[in-house]
């Protein structure tokens, strides 16, 4: 590791300059689905997902496909299947672990037939965002569109869904169809995120800035914000640091992501030690106190 | 046996030769019974006895297997903005991303789709009924924190904040301790005094309800039966219900309660 006198040439350069735009557009996607997934519970299978697209990017490289492709199919495809299963916390857990540990093996299989060279897989695993194309720039882009213009549209119904399905169904939310067709919109944000930070660090782009936004506020307006600022400054910040002393930018965006993440933690101590049931200020104010001795 | 200030209006609650099947197994038969509108019922009967889907079948969540239900003079269907509704146990289950007020809004917005602020309008229909249930001192705070009563509180924020004609609280008491739910019983009685909503409560124990509740539903032998609530409160129905001696006993102060053995 050696410090780069001319970093700042270096951020010039077409694959930086790529790479920082591809960068936001995932950071964007990811800190907003961050909120839903932490809302939902549903953060396993966020990381299930980056799993599942293992398979499906050595599989493209098995067959000749686009890497994004392979990685698409799966993740969405994997995602319906996750979908399918029940309501249940559990039992969505054990479907989505299975179905999990399965796809990982077939991506070993997968790459192996594809006597894919160590590198390849490394991408797919740790992710190269130095190596975004103008061809993935461009799809990166329909997706994010697609997805923040979908989420815009189901945001308030989803919340709904998301925190109260019970009270949600007997609204007349339709919370089935809501489930699935957010986990089409997280299949299409992980496709994306894996060629960034790779499968297995996915979780720290798409879960992590949005569980220390949520740390600070329960506003919804500003935990979007905030999630959205604090995944866009890990990707920045880590892309500068990586160009500074020439190592891959994985370590460095994830990094950013959990020390973000580690200092609201430590910040927020304080206020998140009430449990539930501790008896909370101003709760009674407009009660009359009942005499203790009832009996 | 109606109370006065609602006569005219149809029942809340209608079932006509009703039985309800679930998962292939029949929860019960022949419900055949009148709600009267303005009524506070408590709905009783042992566990499995078919309370809760009662509540289901009001919401359209589950179909009838014969007869015929009607609920506020119309068919059920899902999605009746006219039903506030608290299930079981819900509070336990938020995460810590949602505020009390948030909260209590999705009961009003929460099923609408498309890009849309909440209007001045809409914000103050949630900060009055926040301020109806007691809970206007912690609307900004997070479900998470709040404790077992406040949390109940916000969810019949939520049901009454589309002002609805009918409330379905499915064991609002659970989990309180004594000071709590008398909080909360004497919440639904000015609940029902503001406004003439009917009120059905899904309930273990009777006796925090008694000063309340005008009629109750009980499920015995299989069957719903409805009556008011002087002609439920006896010891040969409450034992036969509970399968359990049950004592009703009546204080030198006119109060009501019952206890077991």
């Amino acid at each position: 590791m050696r410090f780069q006198e001319n970093w700042l040439q270096i951020l010039q350069t077409t694959f930086m300059q790529h790479a920082l735009v591809g960068g936001s557009l995932v950071a964007l996607t990811a800190g907003l689905m961050g909120y839903f997934v932490i809302t939902r519970q549903n953060a396993f299978a966020a990381h299930a997902l980056a799993h599942i697209g293992f398979p499906g990017a050595t599989g493209a490289i098995l067959v000749g496909a686009p890497v994004t492709l392979g990685l698409a199919v799966f993740c969405v495809g994997g995602g319906l299947l996750i979908g399918l299963f029940g309501k249940r916390v559990a039992e969505r857990e054990i479907a989505t672990g299975t179905i999990l540990a399965f796809a990982t093996g077939l991506g070993v299989l997968f790459a192996s037939l594809a006597t894919a060279n160590a590198s390849t897989t490394t991408n797919v695993l740790f992710g190269n965002l130095l190596a975004i194309s103008v061809d993935q720039l461009w799809l990166f882009g329909g997706f994010t569109l697609f997805v923040v213009l979908a989420l815009a549209v189901i945001a308030r119904p989803l919340v709904f869904a998301s925190v109260d399905p019970a009270v949600a169904e007997a609204r007349g939310v339709p919370v089935r169809a809501l489930g699935v067709a957010f986990v089409v919109l997280l299949a299409l944000t992980v496709t994306m995120a894996v060629q960034v930070v790779g499968t297995l660090l996915l979780f720290a782009l798409v879960v992590t800035p949005a569980a220390a936004a949520l740390r600070l506020t329960a506003r919804p307006g500003l935990v979007a914000a905030l999630s959205v600022g604090f995944a866009l400054a890990s990707v920045w910040v880590g892309l500068v640091l990586s160009a500074m002393v020439d190592l891959p930018p994985s370590f460095f965006v994830v990094s950013v992501a959990v020390l973000i993440w580690g200092v609201v933690l430590v910040v927020t101590r304080e206020r998140h030690g009430a449990r539930p049931g501790e008896p909370v200020t101003g709760g009674h104010d407009t009660l009359p106190a009942v005499p203790e001795h009832t009996h | 046996m109606t109370q006065g200030p609602t006569q005219g209006t149809p029942p809340a609650l209608v079932l006509d030769g009703v039985s309800v099947v679930r998962g292939g197994r029949t929860v019960w038969t022949e419900g055949d019974l009148a709600v009267p509108a303005g009524a506070v019922v408590g709905v009783i009967g042992p566990n499995g006895a078919g309370k809760t889907t009662l509540f289901q079948l009001a919401l359209g969540l589950l179909p009838v297997a014969t007869g015929r239900i009607e609920v506020l003079g119309a068919p059920p269907r899902r999605g009746n903005r006219r039903i506030g509704y608290v299930p079981q146990n819900y509070t336990a289950a938020l995460g810590e991303a949602v505020r009390a007020r948030d909260l209590v809004g999705l009961g009003l917005t929460g099923n609408r789709f498309g890009i849309r602020r909440s209007t001045p309008d809409e914000r103050a229909r949630v900060d009055d009924a926040l301020r109806r249930v007691g809970a206007a001192g912690y609307a900004d705070r997070r479900m998470s924190e709040l404790s077992g009563g406040q949390q109940q509180r916000v969810a019949i924020a939520q049901a009454i904040v589309d002002d609805a004609d009918l409330l379905l609280l499915d064991e609002p008491l659970a989990n309180l301790d004594l000071r709590n739910s008398q909080e909360i019983v004497t919440l639904l009685g000015e609940l029902r005094r503001e406004r003439a909503v009917t009120i059905m409560v899904v309930a273990h124990d009777l006796n925090p309800l008694l000063p309340v509740l005008t009629d109750a539903v009980y499920l015995l032998d299989g069957h719903p039966h409805h009556d008011v609530i002087g002609e439920v409160v006896t010891e040969e129905l409450l034992t036969h219900l509970y399968g359990t001696r049950v004592r009703v006993v009546r204080t030198a102060q006119g109060d009501l309660f019952t206890r077991s053995g």
